[in-house]
C-alpha cells in the first residue's frame, strides 16, 4: 500500500486591481494537478483579505499574482497583513511582470521567491512544496 | 505547548486556532480528541446546520454570501464549510466557494472553510462533522454547509444537517434530471434560483409538483423559494422558510431523530478513519500469497489479533 | 463567357464611389511597372462564391467592409497609450502624432477603470501605473491640451465608466469651441467581457447593460461619428480562449447588446452601425486570417437574419485589432519584433479598420518610447513596403483559407447556439460556462508549452544567457502622491453646492428609467469626479462580485 502523501493546502490570491488571472488559474490549476488543495480567492483583493483567507483556510503557502506593476507596494503589504494576523511564519511567494531589478527588494520585504514568465511551471510547483514544507515544520 | 497553544487560540476564539484545530482534526492528528473534547456541547446542541446543495452553476455560493449577510445584520455568527470534490487522478483540488464570499473576508464573525472530499474512503463525514463541532464550539450559531450535490459522500455530509435545501436554477436541465432521485428527497426547501431568468417559472412549477408528491410524514411539506442570489432578492423569504422548517423540525422532535442519525454517521465514519491505518498497516506486513477470493482474506485479515 | 451581373453592378457602383473618393494613388503598379489589380475574382462566379465569399463592400462582407479597402485609406494606426499622469500621457500623444500615428488610443489606470479615484484604499499603488490617472474633468483637460478633438479620433479601453469618460471627452470638446457633434472615436464599453475576461466590472449586468444602452441611445443624437461599443474579443483570447471562441463569445456578446438596445427601444438600424469589434492578433497567421474574415461573414448574417437589419451599415463588422500581448516573452525580447510583424500582417490580411502593434518590451513592463516607435514603424513598413495594401483581400479563393473560414464560421456557430440555449450569454456568465471554456483552452496551451511540445522561441527552445538587460519603462512612484494632490486641489476649488446638487440629481435619474448620459454630462461639468459619481452609481445599483 502507497503511503499516503502529506496533501498540502495554498492559497493562490491575486492583490490589486488587476483582473488578469490567467497566469494565477494556470498556477491554480497546475498546483492541483500536482496533489495540493488550492484555495482561490479571486481577483482584485486587497492585502488583508488575503491574508484573512489564508488564516481562515490554514494555508502552508501564499502565491500572489500581479500584472498591474503594483508589486512593489502590494507584496510586501500582503506579507505584512499576514504578521499582524499573526501568520507571519505563512511564506508568500509572487509571480508576475516584475522586472529583475525589483527581486532583491521583494525578498528583503519578505517574499520567499518571485517567479517571471517564462519561468518552467515545475520550477514552480516544486517552490510552492518546499514552501510548504518548511512551514509545516516550523510548526511543530 | 502545542496543544496548550491551539486549545487557548480555540478558547479566544482566535481565527488561527480555529483554522489550526479544523486542520489537525481534518488531518486526523493525535490532538484530535483533546480539541474536540474541549469544545461546548452545548453550543454544538444549539447551532442551526443548514445544508445548502445543488450542481455547479445553480448559484450555491452567491446564495451562501447572502445569507451570511443577513444572519449577521442579525448578530450572529456563521461559520461555512464549502466542500469541493479531490481530482481523482492527482488528490489535489481547486477550492474556489470562497471567491464569491470575500466579502466577509475581514468579519471575524463569519468564519469560512475551504474542504476537498480527498476521495476519502469514508471520513468525509467525520471531518465535515468534526469542523462544524468546532465552528459551533467556537460561537458560530449558524453553520452553512454547502456542497456539489453530485457523489455519495456528498450526500453523505448533507445528512449532517438539520436542514437541507437544493439549489437549481433554469438552464442546467440534465442535470436535474439527475438529481431528482437522490436529493430532493433529502431537501427541506427546494430553492429556484436565477428567477428572474427564461425557465424559471417552468422549473418552479416542476419543484412544487415534485413537493406536493414528495411528502413524507415525518416531515412538513418541502417549500419551494424563488431568489435571485446575485441581487439579493428573495432572501428574507428564503430565512423565513429556513425559520419555519426548523422551528417545526423542533416541534416535531425531527431534529433531534435527525441529530441522532447525523451522530451515528459521524461515528461510524469515525471508526472507520480510526481502524483504517491499523489495517493498512496489517495489509503492509501481512505475507499473503494473493490468491483466492479478496473477500475471504479481508475476513481472515480482521480476525487476526 | 461574360460577367457575372454582380459583378458589372459592383464595378458600376465602384466607379461611382471611386469618383467620390479617390485612392489613395491614381496607379498601383510593382516595381516592373505593372498594375496591380483592384480585386482578383475567380474566371466564374457561380451563387457559392457569391453566398459565401461576394464582394468586398457587400454582403456577406467575408472580403472586408469597404470595395477599395487599402487602396482607398490605410487601416488607422492607433497605438493604445496612457500612463502616469495626465500631463505626461499628453506628452506622449503629442509625441505619436507628430510620428504618424492616425488615431489615439488612451490608456486608463485601474482605479480609474473600477471607478475608484486616486485617494482610494483600493487605489493604493495602482495610480498611474497601466495607464493614465483620471480623477475630474480637470485631468481629461490636460489629457488634450493642445490635442483638438475635431481633428482627431480616440479610443478610449473604458468599460464600466466608460459613459462618464465620454461625458469628460464631450464636456472637453466643448471647452476647446468644438461641437460635439464632430467628435470621433471609440469606447469600449463593453462589460460583458469584463466579467469573463479583463475583470474591471463595477455594476451587476443590469444596470451596466442600461448604461450601456443609454450611451447608445445619447450618442446616436448627439455624436453620430462615435463608436458606442467596441465588442472586445481581444481579452477573451488573452485570457486563453481559441480563435474560434474569440470569435464565438464576442459576437455573442454583440448579439446581447442589440437585443438590449433593441428592449430599450431604440431602433437597430440607428444604432447598429455605430456598433465596432476589437479582436486580437495571435501568431498562427493564417488561422487570424481566416478567424477575421469568418467572424465578419458570422456577424452579418447574424445581423440579417436574426435582428433583419436593413442598412449595408448595420451588417458590417468594422473591428479594430490588438497583437497578442500574451504571446510576447520576456526572454530575447528583440523576437516580439518578428511575432508581432506576423501578427500584424494577419490583422492587415484580414481586413481590419484599425491596429495597434504591441512593444518588444511589453512582456516586462510599460514600453519605452523607442520599443513604441519600432512597433508603429512594423505597421508603417506593412502599410508602405509589403505591398499587401495594394489589393483587396488578396487570400481569398485560396483553397486553405476559405477552407479555414468556413470551419471558423460554422464552429462559432454552434458555439453560440449553445450559448443561446443556456439562455444567454449573462446567464452562461453566472453559471460561469463561458469562462470554464476559456480557462480549459487557456491550460491546454500553457501545458502543451510545458511540455514542449508547442515550441515558444526562446522560451522552451532555443535558449540563450542572457547578460543585458533592455532599459525599461518605470511609472515614478511619486506620480500617485501628486495626483493625490490635484485631486484635493480640485475638490478644494470647484463649487460643492454644484457637485451635490448634480450628484443627487444623477442619484434620482439611476432610480427612475431615464437616460443617465445627461445627468453624468451636468455632474462632470461641475467637476465632480469619476469616484463621486461611480459611488452615486454603485449605492443606486449595487456592485457585481466575481
Amino acid at each position: 500500500m502507497p503511503e499516503q502523501k502529506k496533501t498540502y493546502r495554498v492559497l493562490i490570491g491575486k492583490p490589486g486591481l488587476d483582473g488578469h488571472d490567467r497566469g494565477a488559474k494556470f498556477i491554480a490549476r497546475a498546483l492541483r494537478d500536482a496533489g495540493f488543495e488550492v484555495v482561490y480567492t479571486g481577483i482584485r483583493r486587497t492585502p488583508e483579505e488575503i491574508a484573512a483567507a489564508a488564516v481562515q483556510e490554514d494555508v502552508s503557502a501564499v502565491g500572489l499574482s500581479l500584472l498591474s506593476g503594483a508589486h512593489m507596494s502590494l507584496f510586501p503589504a500582503v506579507v505584512r497583513a499576514l504578521r499582524n494576523a499573526g501568520a507571519g511564519d505563512i511564506p508568500v511567494l509572487g509571480g508576475g511582470i516584475i522586472p529583475d531589478e525589483d527581486i532583491g527588494p521583494l525578498k528583503d520585504s519578505g517574499i520567499n521567491a518571485v517567479y517571471t514568465p517564462g519561468t518552467p511551471v515545475d520550477k514552480i510547483i516544486a517552490a510552492f512544496r518546499s514552501a510548504c514544507e518548511s512551514q509545516e515544520a516550523g510548526r511543530t | 505547548m502545542k496543544s496548550e497553544h491551539i486549545l487557548k487560540g480555540l478558547r479566544d476564539r482566535d481565527p488561527r486556532g480555529i483554522a489550526r484545530a479544523i486542520s489537525l482534526v481534518e488531518e486526523n492528528d493525535p490532538l484530535s480528541d483533546e480539541i474536540l473534547a474541549s469544545l461546548d456541547d452545548s453550543l454544538v446542541d444549539q447551532a442551526m446546520v443548514l445544508g445548502i446543495t445543488g450542481p455547479p452553476g445553480a448559484g450555491k455560493s452567491t446564495l451562501t454570501d447572502r445569507i451570511i449577510t443577513k444572519y449577521r445584520s442579525q448578530g450572529r455568527r456563521v461559520g461555512v464549510i464549502a466542500v469541493d470534490p479531490s481530482s481523482p487522478i492527482s488528490g489535489g483540488a481547486i477550492l474556489g466557494d470562497r471567491i464569491r464570499m470575500m466579502g466577509h473576508a475581514l468579519d471575524h464573525d463569519v468564519v469560512v472553510r475551504s474542504m476537498a472530499t480527498r476521495g476519502r474512503l469514508g471520513g468525509l463525514c467525520a471531518a465535515a462533522g468534526a469542523a462544524m463541532r468546532i465552528l459551533a464550539g467556537s460561537g458560530c450559531s449558524v453553520i452553512i454547509i454547502e456542497t456539489v450535490g453530485v457523489g455519495q459522500s456528498e450526500m453523505d455530509i448533507i445528512r449532517l444537517a438539520d436542514i437541507t435545501s437544493l439549489v437549481l436554477a433554469p438552464g442546467l436541465g440534465d442535470d436535474i434530471q439527475a438529481m431528482k432521485a437522490g436529493l430532493l428527497e433529502v431537501a427541506d426547501i427546494l430553492i429556484v434560483n436565477k428567477a428572474d431568468c427564461a425557465g424559471a417559472e417552468t422549473l418552479a412549477m416542476d419543484m412544487e409538483a415534485i413537493a406536493r408528491e414528495g411528502v413524507r410524514k415525518e416531515k412538513v411539506e418541502t417549500k419551494v423559494c424563488m431568489t435571485v442570489a446575485s441581487e439579493g432578492k428573495g432572501i428574507n423569504e428564503l430565512l423565513a422558510a429556513i425559520e419555519a422548517v426548523d422551528a417545526s423540525h423542533r416541534e416535531s422532535g425531527e431534529r433531534r431523530i435527525r441529530r441522532e442519525k447525523a451522530y451515528d454517521l459521524e461515528v461510524l465514519d469515525w471508526a472507520l478513519e480510526l481502524i483504517k491505518p491499523s489495517i493498512i498497516e496489517k495489509i503492509g506486513k501481512w505475507d499473503h500469497d494473493r490468491k483466492g477470493a479478496p473477500r475471504l482474506q479481508a475476513a481472515r485479515l480482521l480476525a487476526q489479533e | 463567357m461574360g460577367k457575372h451581373p454582380e459583378y458589372i453592378d459592383w464595378e458600376k457602383e465602384l466607379a461611382k464611389n471611386l469618383s467620390r473618393c479617390p485612392e489613395r494613388k491614381e496607379k498601383f503598379t510593382n516595381h516592373g511597372g505593372e498594375d496591380i489589380p483592384r480585386l482578383a475574382v475567380p474566371d466564374q462566379i457561380d451563387e457559392r462564391y457569391l453566398e459565401n465569399i461576394g464582394f468586398p463592400g457587400r454582403y456577406p462582407y467575408t472580403r472586408g467592409v469597404q470595395p477599395t479597402m487599402y487602396r482607398g485609406r490605410f487601416w488607422t494606426m492607433r497605438q493604445y497609450a496612457g500612463f502616469s499622469t495626465a500631463s505626461e500621457s499628453n506628452k506622449r500623444y503629442r509625441y505619436l502624432l507628430e510620428h504618424g500615428t492616425t488615431g489615439l488610443s488612451v490608456a486608463f489606470d485601474l482605479p480609474t477603470q473600477i471607478g475608484y479615484d486616486s485617494d482610494h484604499p483600493m487605489a493604493a499603488g495602482e495610480v498611474g501605473k497601466v495607464g493614465v490617472a483620471i480623477d475630474s474633468l480637470a485631468d481629461m483637460e490636460l489629457l488634450f491640451d493642445r490635442i483638438p478633438l475635431d481633428k482627431v479620433s480616440t479610443s478610449m479601453t473604458i468599460n464600466a465608466p466608460a459613459a462618464i469618460l465620454l461625458a469628460m471627452y464631450a464636456a472637453v470638446a466643448e471647452k476647446q469651441g468644438v461641437e460635439i457633434s464632430r467628435i470621433r472615436g471609440t469606447i469600449q464599453n463593453d462589460i460583458l467581457k469584463e466579467y469573463v475576461a479583463r475583470g474591471t466590472y463595477i455594476f451587476p449586468p443590469k444596470p451596466s447593460l442600461r448604461l450601456i444602452t443609454d450611451t447608445f441611445k445619447w450618442c446616436t443624437e448627439h455624436t453620430p461619428e462615435f463608436n458606442t461599443i467596441s465588442i472586445s474579443g481581444y481579452h477573451i483570447r488573452e485570457a486563453g480562449s481559441t480563435a474560434v471562441q474569440e470569435v464565438a463569445f464576442t459576437l455573442a456578446n454583440g448579439i446581447t447588446y442589440v437585443q438590449a438596445a433593441l428592449d430599450a427601444g431604440l431602433e437597430l438600424d440607428n444604432f447598429a452601425p455605430r456598433l465596432s469589434f476589437f479582436f486580437n492578433a495571435s501568431s498562427d497567421l493564417l488561422e487570424e486570417i481566416s478567424k477575421f474574415r469568418a467572424a465578419r461573414r458570422l456577424w452579418a448574417r447574424i445581423m440579417k437574419d436574426r435582428f433583419h437589419a436593413k442598412k449595408p451599415a448595420s451588417l458590417m463588422l468594422r473591428f479594430h485589432t490588438q497583437t497578442a500581448g500574451y504571446t510576447l516573452t520576456a526572454q530575447q525580447i528583440d523576437n516580439n519584433i518578428v511575432r508581432v510583424a506576423i501578427q500584424a500582417l494577419s490583422a492587415v490580411l484580414g481586413g481590419t479598420q484599425s491596429l495597434h502593434t504591441n512593444s518588444r518590451d511589453e512582456a516586462l513592463s510599460l514600453p519605452t518610447e523607442d520599443s513604441v516607435r519600432t512597433a508603429l514603424r512594423t505597421q508603417q513598413v506593412i502599410a508602405h513596403e509589403s505591398g499587401v495594401a495594394n489589393t483587396v483581400d488578396p487570400l481569398a479563393g485560396s483553397y486553405f483559407i476559405e477552407e479555414l473560414t468556413d470551419r471558423i464560421e460554422v464552429q462559432a456557430s454552434e458555439l453560440i447556439a449553445k450559448i443561446d440555449k443556456a439562455g444567454g450569454v449573462v446567464a452562461a456568465i453566472e453559471d460561469g460556462f463561458i469562462q470554464r471554456q476559456i480557462e480549459n483552452s487557456a491550460y491546454e496551451y500553457q501545458q502543451e508549452i510545458e511540455k514542449g511540445e508547442r515550441i515558444i522561441v526562446g522560451v522552451n527552445e532555443f535558449k540563450i544567457d542572457e547578460q543585458t538587460k533592455p532599459p525599461l519603462l518605470r511609472v515614478n512612484p511619486e506620480v500617485e502622491n501628486g495626483q493625490v494632490l490635484s485631486l484635493k486641489t480640485v475638490r478644494e476649488e470647484r463649487d460643492n453646492n454644484n457637485v451635490e446638487e448634480a450628484l443627487a440629481n444623477l442619484s434620482a435619474c439611476a432610480r427612475s428609467s431615464s437616460n443617465l448620459m445627461p445627468e453624468i454630462l451636468a455632474a462632470v461639468k461641475t467637476y465632480a469626479t469619476l469616484g463621486e459619481i461611480c459611488h452615486v452609481l454603485r449605492e443606486e445599483f449595487g456592485e457585481y462580485r466575481g
